[in-house]
């Protein structure tokens, strides 16, 4: 099968983060990056497809500056066939633009398979994928944590909360990636000098308008220290007290 | 490790990559395991399959061979991460890649090449290297292990090696003999000795309280037959050894910072967690220094092995050079162990940390591939001109 798995660059979640002097951005001092979590397990899902289904194609697509070649040559080491960057100088804030640039890219590309993470770790917004099946005008099944293809369908489970959903559609068709698919593998050392002579393409984004721009960013307000109240059983009535009249969770 | 000094900017994307996929299989498969492992005093076997399909075995040596190509610094990042994890997951590597692989790459047949290297770096073939003798640790040439050959062109080994690391799972040996009844250094050679052949005996070293998740082992030869192809047929003199020691000590030069960092890590981590009269012990003067210092060293270890492996690279590195890494990188990583370990308190002495566990393995560390005093005496000829060997 022909599986295209789009990918994005995000900064290491475990950092803390500082907004940039813009008010817009995060400051990218010291900020090291990698491909967002759920992306990672959709290009596993895509390169077990193809090994468990013989003969195939899994092509890596990434839109942004160059750095994005860095994650397409990660996913290459792990595996995939070729990559493609759609050059932009920087990532729109706005979901549809960015999937008007990939709907443009796939659009002719003969792919069975479209798949993308179920959101970016970084902005969260879980649109992408959606709206790139919605301009192409295929089937969208989101946040899938099983997957089966036979016969020029697929079937996907779909994990909510306190209960799970089964949705088939045909293919072609685009399939976002939750957890529950197994983890990317780690990119073995030949698979990283092997990366090094795989066909890597640079191709200008075509980006739809933007009609969402971001205005401010924000940091969470600092959490105020905790408090002892007391020890032992004596302080539990004070305890009690203070969750009814203060954090009124009781 | 927080990069305060920006040295990934002196790593290619490459070397990064490479330093990320060991460092995940070490976070997910060794770290788990190795307090328990050093407790039973078990080198964790089932972690072989999993670094040899990372690639990790003769990651230096050519992909003719099934192995992964790697430059020399890739090669040393490789060693970094894995002892970050420990000193004998690392020494494990070291001897199959750069004690065993190596000379077989350098000094074996062609025939010996294909027929051990893509079984070796696939990890279906361990290897141990048998130099060193009980009374001939840092004066190799003195060895008594003889190798004659006869009028058939095979040859019989007797003699006997110590403190082989991988002796005892070893399918191969490469032991370092003389020849012919000559007793001169001159006479050395090399031979590829399956360790099932009839006379030869591994015997695990007890009683180690230092590398104790790795294998250790004592070898005997008793009237060893082997056959004509069973000599590296390039090998000869003391020189070829000690090219492999120079290959192993390189990896070690590397290897250390890692222990170092996991020491240095853990102890930043405790120092901002760690509550004494009143506030984190990180506030406290006396420990900041320590970090401080901790990570000037291991900041000043990181640019010289770099270094040393830009050279290595690009075939300019002598030997000189790499006792001089080797033995600062061995230094200052046993002091970081021992500061980090004290930060830690009472703490400290536990296996749940890493600390005391990096700490004894270091200590052997700064013995093998040449003692911390060899490489001094080597520095000091060097500069000198001077040998004080003897």
């Amino acid at each position: 099968m022909k599986i295209a798995v789009c990918i994005k660059r995000v900064p290491d979640m475990e950092t803390r983060f500082k907004i940039a002097a813009s008010g817009t951005a995060v400051d990218e001092a010291g900020l090291k990056y990698d491909m967002s979590d759920f992306d990672g397990y959709a290009v596993e899902t895509a390169l077990q497809l193809n090994e468990k289904q013989g003969p195939g194609e899994t092509v890596v697509i990434s839109l942004g500056p160059d750095v994005v070649q860095e994650q397409l040559r990660k996913a290459l080491s792990m595996g995939a066939d070729r990559a493609v960057q759609l050059k932009a100088d920087r990532v729109p804030t706005d979901g549809l633009s960015i999937a008007g640039a990939l709907a443009a890219e796939l659009k002719d590309g003969g792919y069975d398979l479209i798949f993308f993470g179920r959101q970016a770790v970084d902005s969260a917004n879980a649109t992408v994928g959606p709206m790139t099946a919605e301009l192409l005008g295929l089937p969208c099944a989101t946040a899938v944590s099983t997957l089966d293809i036979a016969n020029g369908r697929g079937t996907a489970r779909r994990d909510l909360e306190g209960a799970a959903e089964i949705v088939e559609f045909a293919l072609p068709a685009v399939v976002t990636i939750d957890e529950g698919m197994p983890r990317a593998r780690y990119p073995s050392l030949k698979g990283i000098m092997a990366a090094k002579k795989k066909p890597l393409e640079v191709k200008p984004a075509q980006l739809g308008a933007e009609s969402l721009t971001l205005e401010k960013m924000e940091l969470p307000p600092e959490r105020a220290a905790g408090r002892i109240v007391g020890e032992g059983p004596g302080a539990v009535p004070e305890l009690v007290r203070l969750l009814h009249t203060e954090a009124k969770v009781l | 490790m927080q990069d305060l000094f920006d040295i990934d900017s002196a790593l290619s994307e490459e070397e990064r990559a490479v330093r990320a996929s060991v460092r995940q299989f070490v976070d997910e498969r060794i770290l788990p395991i190795i307090g328990d492992c050093y407790i039973e005093g078990r080198f964790p076997k089932e972690i072989i399959p999993g670094l040899a399909e990372l690639g990790v075995l003769g990651a230096n040596l050519p992909e003719e061979y099934g192995c992964a190509g790697l430059n020399n610094v890739a090669y040393g990042l490789i060693m970094q991460e894995l002892e970050r994890g420990d000193s004998g997951i690392r020494s494990f590597a070291s001897v199959q890649g750069a004690l065993v692989m190596y000379p077989i790459f350098a000094f074996g047949s062609e025939e010996q090449k294909k027929e051990y290297l893509p079984k070796m770096a696939a990890g279906e073939i361990i290897g141990c290297f048998g130099l060193t003798e009980s009374d001939y640790g840092s004066n190799p040439s003195g060895m008594i292990t003889m190798a004659n050959e006869q009028a058939d062109g095979s040859w019989v080994l007797n003699g006997g090696k110590m403190w082989i690391t991988n002796g005892s799972q070893a399918k191969i040996a490469i032991v370092w003999a003389k020849t012919n009844g000559d007793p001169s250094d001159k006479s050395i050679r090399g031979f590829i000795v399956p360790t099932n052949t009839p006379g030869f005996t591994a015997k695990d070293q007890k009683g180690k309280l230092s590398l104790r998740a790795s294998d250790t082992s004592e070898l005997v030869f008793q009237d060893v037959r082997l056959p004509k192809d069973a000599i590296l047929p390039k090998s000869g003199g003391i020189k070829s050894p000690l090219m492999c020691l120079t290959q192993a000590r390189y990896g070690i030069s590397w290897g250390v910072i890692g222990a170092a960092m996991a020491c240095y890590e853990e102890a930043l981590d405790y120092s901002k967690s760690r509550v004494m009269f009143g506030k984190a012990i990180g506030g406290f003067q006396l420990q900041q220094q320590r970090l401080a210092i901790m990570l000037t060293e291991i900041v000043k270890a990181q640019l010289v092995s770099l270094h040393l492996g830009r050279l290595k690279d690009s075939g300019k590195f002598t030997p000189q050079q790499v006792s001089f890494a080797k033995r600062n990188n061995c230094d200052i990583a046993t002091n970081v162990a021992r500061e980090a370990r004290r930060l830690l308190g009472a703490n400290g002495i536990l296996a749940e940390y890493g600390a005391m566990r990096h700490m004894a393995n270091l200590e052997s560390v700064y013995t093998y591939e040449g003692t911390h005093d060899i490489h001094t005496l080597i520095l000091g000829q060097a500069v000198t001109g001077l040998s004080a060997f003897t």
